[in-house]
């Protein structure tokens, strides 16, 4: 099984900054601001307006891409929680965490968006209707996951308990895609990830754009999210190897073992 | 007609506003966190284990 970690630009010997930033991160960077320009263009100037929504739809070109990284956020936490647990790999604790994370901001997204389309559509900011609530669980499922590693940050025990956690989040997004079918639901069924899209034209080019320029902030996020995450836990490990040197120093002895659980190495 | 001046005139514009204005916001307030805690993070480790530059 090879470490996520591997994928980053191997240490060339020159100086290095004190960022998370690096070449890839600047090409996706710049990418994603292009994209987002873009973006606005389609979105707000040359997409016409829906023949029932009005202008509202140009909402659901933020709402929706929002929403399927929303998904991705849990999605990549339940599989690197799985892949940490089988290996205890390092580098899947952090990606879990960073996926989680952007999970967070993107759930919160996709609630407020789809709260201010709710309101002129369904003259209402919220409604206790399958799809919506069952997000909502999902995005405090992933708060819980985030709250359960900070109360005990350890990875013999935060890290365990909030990969078990972890689990459950991708099973969660099944049944946020699917509220729609399996209950009456107030919010429209599946427009974009059925084979068949209902929307067409400029409509959809604005749709497909956006949801390219949201994974491209994704994945720039994703990069400097696991970056600090990995940050965290060499910071940890050497806290902890400095606390254990002074109190080896109090009591005499050679301050020279290391104590640290975490041995890998970012690439 | 500026971009903001546009979207307000169109109908429902405040909402569009909101939308796009928020999720602006939030992922750019985000980023920006990110970004400082990687910098803060960064002095705190040793050259050879922040490899990705």
């Amino acid at each position: 099984m090879s470490d996520p970690t591997d994928s980053i630009d191997p240490f060339d010997g020159a100086s290095v900054p004190a960022h998370t930033g690096s070449a890839l991160t600047r090409v996706l960077g710049l990418s994603a601001l292009a994209a987002l320009v873009v973006w606005a263009l389609y979105g707000l100037v040359w997409s016409p307006p829906d023949r029932e929504m009005g202008d509202l739809v140009r909402l659901l070109y933020v709402h929706v891409p929002v929403a399927i990284l929303f998904y991705a956020g849990a999605g990549i936490a339940t599989a690197a929680s799985l892949l940490w647990l089988r290996g205890r790999t390092p580098g899947w604790d952090a990606l879990a965490v960073a996926g989680a994370e952007l999970g967070v901001v993107f759930g919160a997204l996709t609630l407020l968006t789809g709260s201010i389309w709710g309101k002129p559509t369904w003259n209402t900011f919220w409604t206790w209707d399958a799809r919506l609530t069952s997000t909502a669980l999902l995005e405090v499922l992933l708060i819980g996951y985030l709250a359960v590693r900070r109360v005990d940050p350890s990875p013999a025990g935060g890290s365990v308990r909030a990969s078990i956690l972890g689990l459950l989040l991708f099973p969660n997004v099944i049944i946020v895609h699917f509220s729609v079918d399996w209950w009456r639901s107030l919010h429209q069924p599946a427009t974009v990830t059925r084979l068949d899209p209902t929307i067409e034209g400029d409509m959809l080019v604005a749709l497909m754009v956006g949801m390219l320029a949201g994974a491209l902030v994704f994945a720039w996020l994703l990069v400097h999210r696991f970056r600090v995450a990995w940050l965290e836990q060499q910071v940890e490990r050497h806290d902890l190897d400095a606390a254990v040197a002074a109190r080896r120093a109090e009591g005499g002895l050679s301050p020279s073992t290391s104590t640290s659980t975490s041995e890998a190495q970012p690439a | 007609m500026s971009t903001a001046t546009t979207i307000l005139a169109m109908s429902d514009g405040g909402y569009l506003a909101a939308g796009w204005l928020g999720a602006i916001v939030l992922v750019g307030g985000y980023a920006l966190m990110t970004l400082r805690r990687g910098r803060k993070l960064s002095r705190r480790v040793p050259e050879g284990e922040r490899r990705w530059s």
